[in-house]
């Protein structure tokens, strides 16, 4: 697998948009929160693609000469982001990795970076739960019953300036994954799709670039869930002897328990949401390393009796006090 | 690994489904349709009705009535409750039919109320009338 170390590439600027359901849960200061799905327009696409345009705008107003915007979301096509970055004056390479969307635009800039090709550039992603829903789901107002495993996609747009200049986090290195058939054919089962990719791109990231476990002070999943989680630390006991010291799930822990959503939260936004507005805030931990899973499914494919496949890049990120 | 052992992993941490609770709850909320619709049947019959118009209207009437709820935004919250006691009544078509209706409406009345009107009540269309049929073949054979 690919794996890289990188020298001077660091994150600057965020900025965090979420509806009132995340907010209601365990992120702090969040930036912009909306009370509305459709955020007074008339589609919840619309709505998606004004919450990434309020990112990227923010972003743009705080830092100058940016050429480049990396992203994607979970719309076909990826829709939403090409409309958002049809606004801007800058060049737009769009990224599907569903859930790890995050991390793969992180890596394209980094390495970007790191060549010298450009300087900055804007990293962003987004999830709507309603476009979501009527895209892989059903028809929202059908409410069909769910079963406990299942997770929640989480509403919300985060963007971070992928940058040269020196700030207090560092993008240390990185680990691309790969596309693994999980066998499992149940949509609804997410965490047991994609905790197969984790734990092998975890594996991969450690052996390549030759770090210890014990190196990351902490060890924080994607949009695993609470179910998704407990087979992703089995499987690294009996496949792959690691022991994990400290391991977070932002899907898990995003929302709390009373507000129970099932498994919890998934969709491209949890990861960087919990990154920015609950870990880093802490400001706990020095060393931690993201691993973005992404349950690269389709409908049609599910429907033709197809395993599903997942995905989970990986990144190491250093806090510089 | 191989994919027999993960799907038993997979098995020994899935939560299971409170399937009791669930089916007693249908259990109650379908009963509950069917009291409230065998009320509306009597009513119409003390109007005169003879049983075939009354059963018409019985069924147009809670097909209105859930159709409207899900309309306002609520029975998606009953479904949640209550599950396939409300869905699989007459109560649970009309509701998939609204749900998809409001879902595109916004996607163009031909490309996308139009056409996706039937996205989960065509398989009840389709396969109700087919075994309506089987069923109607048997009868014929069986009792000429």
């Amino acid at each position: 697998m690919a794996s890289m170390k990188f020298n001077n590439v660091y994150l600057g600027d965020s900025y965090s948009v979420a509806s009132s359901l995340e907010a209601k849960g365990n992120l702090k200061n969040l930036d912009l929160v909306i009370n509305d799905y459709y955020f007074g327009l008339k589609t919840f696409e619309g709505a998606e693609i004004k919450m990434q345009k309020i990112v990227v705008d923010y972003l743009l107003q705080n830092n100058n000469n940016i050429k480049l915007i990396v992203g994607g979301d979970l719309s076909n096509q990826l829709a939403i982001t090409a409309f958002m970055a049809s606004h801007y004056n800058i060049s737009y390479l769009g990224m599907y990795s569903a859930c790890a969307t995050f991390n793969s635009a992180i890596i394209s800039l980094a390495s970007l970076i790191d060549l010298k090709k450009i300087n900055k550039g804007i990293a962003i992603t987004s999830s709507h739960n309603k476009v979501a829903e009527r895209q892989f789901r059903y028809p929202i107002e059908y409410g069909a019953p769910k079963p406990k495993r299942t997770t929640y996609t989480a509403t919300g747009s985060v963007g971070v300036i992928v940058t040269k200049e020196k700030t207090n986090i560092r993008v240390e290195s990185a680990t691309i994954g790969q596309s693994i058939n999980s066998s499992i054919k149940d949509a609804l089962n997410m965490g047991a799709v994609m905790a197969p990719a984790a734990a092998n791109t975890l594996y991969n990231h450690l052996k390549e670039l030759n770090i210890d476990i014990k190196y990351y002070d902490l060890i924080l999943t994607g949009d695993l869930g609470i179910y998704g989680s407990k087979i992703f630390k089995e499987l690294l006991n009996t496949k792959y002897n690691i022991k994990l010291n400290k391991h977070i799930d932002a899907g898990s822990i995003l929302y709390k328990k009373e507000q129970n959503l099932y498994a919890g939260s998934s969709g491209p936004v949890t990861l960087p949401l919990v990154l920015f507005n609950k870990i880093l805030k802490e400001k706990k931990y020095k060393k931690i390393l993201l691993i973005a899973t992404g349950s690269l499914h389709s409908p049609t494919l599910v429907n033709q009796k197809n395993p599903i496949c997942a995905t989970a890049h990986a990144i190491g990120l250093e806090v510089i006090k | 690994m191989n994919k027999k052992e993960y799907e038993k992993l997979v098995k020994k941490y899935s939560p299971s489904e409170d399937k009791l609770k669930n089916a007693l709850m249908a259990f109650v909320s379908g009963g509950i349709i069917g009291l409230i619709s065998t009320i509306i049947y009597v009513i119409f019959l003390k109007f005169d009705m003879d049983s075939v118009t009354s059963t018409a209207y019985t069924i147009v009437i809670l097909i209105l009535a859930s159709s409207i709820l899900t309309g306002i935004g609520f029975f998606d919250n009953l479904v949640e409750k209550f599950k396939c006691g409300i869905i699989i009544p007459i109560t649970g078509f009309s509701h998939s039919m609204t749900s998809c209706a409001i879902d595109n409406k916004k996607d163009g009345f031909i490309t996308g109320l139009g056409s996706n009107l039937f996205k989960l009540a065509g398989s009840v269309l389709l396969y109700g009338t087919f075994s309506a049929f089987i069923l109607v073949v048997i009868k014929v054979i069986f009792n000429g």
